[in-house]
């Protein structure tokens, strides 16, 4: 994976789906920043897209619980470290009707 | 000639229907909100702007709003929330704006007010504070605060139903309440208990022409209140339940309600013997009419929600509700006779119009 050379000394790429982007216009389905946790992470896609924090993570406060966010392909918490040049995923879950 | 707007929250998505003031033809539009649930949809006719109360499983809360009927939406929920560490606001469940203020009821039960048409709110503590909080019990849908009636002179005085804790009423903006549920029936608790203070399962509250007069639809009876729900007196007399969720006050007239009851709490909750009736008073709840003409009268099994029905302004006025099984009703001669709007739609939630001259 390349990461371009503006994200910062912490290089990570977010992978959002189409379901979430689709509430923000402007918004990109990758998106490359600086973010060494999973809080970190949300809290730059809030800063660039206002409001989209709130549609991933909950004020208890923890990921909300129909979404899930993985980490070297494993369910992440809020404090969960993303190593740096990962691809964090941030999933709806399977529910519905 | 006037445009007669029905607005449909459902459990995938808002929609318009839209006719003229012969309310003979009808569009539908939709469905919009991302097909989140819905749970109340309405306008405001002082900016023009409709907004939709919901929250999506996934997503959480969030009010949309659409400053062109639909066409553009934007959502935001800045604010819609408790503070760290208690239950998150999981939805919004009722929308009312008034005066430029938008008020908001949510899951679990509080109440949000948004001064910038809702791009951002702020929490009315007032109402969490209350000392009856941590007694409060969850009905069939949640701890769901789903009725905001205003008084049309004064908005500092505010009537909430919230499922099952009742009815509470505030005279200064939201900084204190108190319960408002003397006269309304709680069965489902021990015989000696069943007039308490609080607990009841208000359904539904809405406000008469007179802008004073109260009904209320309880999940045990049918109630009107003369005194600002101080006191409730019980109308079901002469219904065939006790039980039901919608009520519709006529636009002009105080003395006329519009009720369906259904079957009953523990008897599937659809339109008895399988045949349609909304339930029209013309004296305050002192007798009741069933109009049935157009509805179906075999094999009817739906429900309609707790705020599924709506009137307009018009003259005649207008009457819909729309079913848990996705159909809209309407009546242009209020309530003589009915025809379907629309088929085949997701369960329907709430009903509210807007007609702009």
């Amino acid at each position: 994976m390349e990461i371009g050379h503006n994200s910062g000394d912490h290089p990570v790429v977010a992978r959002l789906q189409g379901v979430l982007t689709d509430l923000f216009p402007g918004s990109t389905r990758r998106v490359e920043m600086s973010a060494r946790t999973v809080a970190e992470m949300i809290d730059e896609l809030d800063r660039r897209w206002p409001g989209m924090g709130d549609r991933i993570r909950d004020t208890r406060p923890a990921i909300r619980k129909h979404m899930n966010v993985f980490v070297d392909g494993k369910r992440a918490r809020l404090d969960t470290a993303i190593p740096r040049g990962a691809e964090v995923f941030i999933i709806t879950a399977i529910s519905g009707g | 000639m006037a445009r007669v707007l029905v607005l449909l929250g459902t459990k995938k998505g808002a929609f318009i229907a839209e006719s003229d003031g012969e309310r003979k033809d009808w569009s539908l539009r939709g469905p919009f909100c991302n097909t989140w649930p819905i749970h109340h949809f309405v306008a405001d006719p002082a900016t023009g702007a409709v907004h939709a109360a919901g929250g999506n499983e996934w997503f959480g809360p969030a009010i949309w709003t659409s400053r062109d009927l639909g066409e553009s939406w934007t959502h935001s929920s800045r604010g819609l929330a408790y503070e760290e560490g208690k239950e998150p606001v999981s939805a919004a469940w009722s929308v009312a704006p008034r005066d430029g203020d938008i008020l908001v009821g949510v899951q679990p039960a509080g109440l949000f007010r948004s001064t910038d048409g809702a791009e951002s709110f702020e929490h009315v503590e007032g109402l969490q504070n209350h000392p009856t909080r941590p007694d409060w019990n969850a009905g069939g849908a949640g701890l769901i605060l789903h009725s905001i009636v205003s008084d049309p002179v004064d908005g500092d005085r505010v009537w909430v139903g919230i499922s099952s804790a009742g009815v509470f009423y505030t005279e200064d903006g939201g900084r204190t309440w108190e319960p408002r549920n003397r006269g309304t029936r709680a069965d489902y608790f021990p015989e000696d208990q069943r007039y308490p203070e609080f607990g009841q399962c208000v359904h539904n509250i809405v406000r008469a022409a007179d802008g004073k007069r109260l009904y209320q639809q309880n999940h045990c009876g049918m109630y009107r209140s003369d005194d600002g729900g101080a006191s409730w007196q019980s109308i079901e007399k002469g219904l065939p339940s006790d039980f039901g969720f919608p009520a519709g006050a006529h636009p002009r007239d105080p003395e006329t309600l519009y009720l369906i009851p259904l079957n009953g709490a523990d008897k599937g909750r659809y339109v008895p013997e399988g045949k349609a009736a909304v339930w029209r008073t013309r004296d305050g709840g002192e007798s009741w009419q069933d109009m049935r003409k157009g509805l179906p009268q075999e094999n009817a099994f739906f429900g309609v929600l707790r705020q599924a029905m709506a009137t307009d302004r018009m003259e005649p006025a207008g009457v819909y509700f729309g079913t848990g099984s996705g159909t809209l009703y309407g009546s242009a001669d209020e309530g003589d006779s009915w025809f379907e709007i629309a088929t085949h739609l997701p369960t329907i939630s709430s009903v509210e119009t807007y007609v702009i001259d």
